[in-house]
């Protein structure tokens, strides 16, 4: 069973924190991973910073932007996640834009993903019609490939859903990350379609960012995923993030962890 | 392979979100671009709105001043609103009123497409927002006031080099959002499938019009056609039509901006490598790690880090030869064609007026370049004399 199905089929809905890789530095990323795994998160989502990431909102956005000006490179994140792997087993999955893959050489990518312990990639810009583009080579390395479907996707779900790895990441609301007031969309309802055709897990993301939302999403879904709350935290708190992050995370893995 | 491939360029690299909106496009353009009725509706807006076709036009002081191949200019920047520009304009709005959406929202570099954008969309009922880099609205000021006072709301851009392709960025984030009820009118023969072949289709129209009047005037294809290329859509529409014409050559002109072995280029040909962005997989100018390069053209409308996917192709297979002009070559020939024919391009058409002087001497005087004049300079004079340290008290 791999890491992430693994995370899954424990007794509790998952906590799916997102942090953006060498945001304020790699160092204080790496002590993140280890203290939010300490504090419950599941399985934790980490992205690599883009130049230009279309489908963040402006707190991702700054995230990528001062991760960049940190000197962040792809060969040192995974040089950086070499050493959280002695420290910690948390599921790990990267969510990046296909041009760092493709650029980096996607085998290469993948073979690194497999010698570094990341169980899985999140892609925004390759849709199911593209995923032939990553697919095969992430099964040669045993990366999953998790897909995403959003309140537009309809009749796509099924066909999404059903070849889903790991878990199936389900976009609340339409445009970019960030947190949001009221989420409108019938996740129940695309909850099922995905139950109808798989035992993939489904996780939800985009606009929750209160204990309350989150507990909302978990008793719905398999899990909830928070981005833009966790880094307006590190934004805020910059390299003396880890005490109040690993608060926050605290509270939302108990919030998520308490739904039946 | 997918939909929508250049050979290996191409495709449909964008988030889930959009993946259905971009599969109704397709399906309604696919329907549209044969139903009689919509053609017959888009020649009568060239026909009686836009001014076409434009004029082919023998630059015959040109012409003798080089000393070698005969110089013919496609006058597109004589099209209302002043540029190519409007011929996927009035296309694309069309069809998103055919479509039934209310709203159109639209990028823009230099400005011409989101005048273009905005005309159609006062013309058509549409509500309209226009996103467009804060420096460029500097730089443009004047085409961000037409566009105003076309009834368009114009966002200026803060991200990123705060130029043309953190437009299509914010354009594509604001198009998810509301991906519902609104139409995104790219404007250049790139981003996913069906965008690259539909704004091709629409500006095929300056190719088909070259050939039939070349045939008229000279009884024969031309030996060179060229044209400016940023994202390459006034360039695909001239060759288009040429491409099964293998004697007749392509030239794209990038634009070198302060060289082309400098960082403040944008020739993207030139420096850049494959890889996928902004819906295609194509060529872009990028780093080791695939993180897009900050460009720089004194262009506004060519200042973009990548290329459309078919003129990848096209370089790939050798049909279309790619080269530069810098910004200093690009702005001589932007006074060298207002002195010699009266006619002051707009700075992008003036890459490819340059790369014309360099290569019609070296041609014989039995050969026949066209250059297609993209848009007019009017937009670009303010900028120019800037260029040239010349005071307007504006």
């Amino acid at each position: 069973m791999s890491k992430i199905a693994a995370a899954f089929q424990k007794q509790h809905k998952c906590f799916i924190p997102f942090i953006t890789a060498g945001d304020p530095d790699l160092e204080t990323t790496r002590r993140l991973i280890v203290a939010m795994a300490n504090a419950g998160a599941d399985i934790i989502e980490l992205g690599i910073p883009f130049s230009d990431p279309v489908a963040e909102g402006e707190v991702i956005q700054a995230a990528n932007i001062r991760a960049l000006a940190a000197g962040t490179t792809t060969d040192k994140i995974f040089a950086m996640l070499a050493e959280v792997r002695k420290e910690t087993n948390v599921p790990l999955v990267f969510l990046t834009y296909v041009n760092p893959i493709f650029t980096y050489g996607t085998e290469k990518f993948m073979a690194a993903c497999q010698s570094t312990g990341v169980d899985g990639i999140i892609v925004p810009d390759v849709p199911y019609e593209e995923k032939a583009e990553l697919a095969g080579l992430c099964r040669q390395y045993g990366v999953d490939l998790i897909p995403l479907v959003a309140p537009t996707s309809d009749e796509r779900i099924k066909m999404i859903a059903k070849e889903a790895q790991g878990y199936v990441y389900i976009v609340s609301s339409l445009g970019v990350t960030g947190v949001r007031q009221d989420i409108t969309t019938d996740i129940a309802a695309i909850v099922r379609k995905i139950r109808e055709v798989t035992d993939v897990p489904a996780a939800v993301g985009f606009g929750i960012a209160t204990p309350q939302q989150a507990r909302e999403i978990a008793a719905i879904s398999d899990g909830a995923i928070v981005g833009s709350a966790v880094v307006q935290i590190i934004g805020e708190h910059g390299e003396n993030c880890l005490e109040p992050l690993t608060d926050y995370v605290k509270q939302m893995a108990t919030a998520v962890h308490g739904v039946e | 392979m997918t939909k929508g491939r250049y050979g290996v360029h191409g495709g449909q690299y964008i988030p889930e979100t959009l993946m259905n909106a971009v599969l109704e496009l397709e399906a309604a353009y696919e329907y549209y671009k044969n139903d009689p009725q919509f053609n017959k509706e888009l020649q009568a807006l060239y026909h009686d709105y836009a001014n076409r076709p434009s004029l082919l036009y023998y630059a015959e002081k040109m012409t003798k001043d080089l000393g070698g191949a005969k110089i013919y200019l496609k006058r597109e920047d004589l099209n209302h609103t002043g540029s190519h520009k409007i011929n996927n304009v009035l296309g694309q709005v069309l069809l998103a009123k055919k479509m039934g959406k209310k709203r159109v929202l639209a990028e823009t570099g230099a400005g011409q497409h989101g005048v273009a954008t905005a005309t159609a969309a006062a013309l058509m009922d549409m509500e309209c927002t226009v996103y467009m880099g804060r420096e460029d609205t500097e730089r443009q000021a004047l085409n961000v006031f037409r566009m105003q006072l076309l009834g368009a709301k114009v966002v200026a851009v803060d991200s990123g080099t705060k130029t043309l392709k953190d437009a299509v960025n914010e354009a594509m984030r604001q198009w998810t959002a509301n991906v519902n009820d609104t139409y995104y009118v790219l404007g250049s023969v790139m981003g996913p499938h069906p965008y690259p072949a539909m704004v091709r289709d629409f500006q095929s129209v300056i190719g088909r019009e070259v050939k039939a009047q070349m045939l008229e005037k000279e009884g024969r294809l031309p030996d060179v056609v060229m044209a400016c290329v940023g994202g390459g859509s006034n360039a695909m529409g001239l060759f288009y039509d040429f491409i099964p014409d293998k004697e007749v050559q392509l030239i794209g002109v990038e634009a070198a901006g302060r060289g082309v072995n400098t960082a403040e280029t944008a020739a993207t040909i030139a420096r850049g490598s494959i890889g996928i962005f902004h819906g295609m997989k194509s060529y872009f100018l990028q780093d080791e790690y695939g993180q897009i390069a900050p460009v720089y053209s004194i262009s506004a409308g060519l200042d973009y880090p990548g290329i459309g996917p078919e003129h990848a192709e096209l370089y790939d297979t050798g049909r279309a030869q790619y080269v530069s002009a810098t910004d200093g070559e690009a702005v001589a020939a932007f006074s060298y064609l207002s002195r010699t024919e009266g006619i002051i391009p707009a700075i992008e058409s003036a890459h490819a007026i340059a790369y014309a002087q360099k290569l019609a001497p070296t041609l014989p005087k039995d050969k026949i370049i066209v250059v297609n004049v993209s848009g007019r300079g009017d937009k670009d004079v303010a900028a120019i004399a800037r260029y040239m340290g010349v005071d307007l008290h504006e």
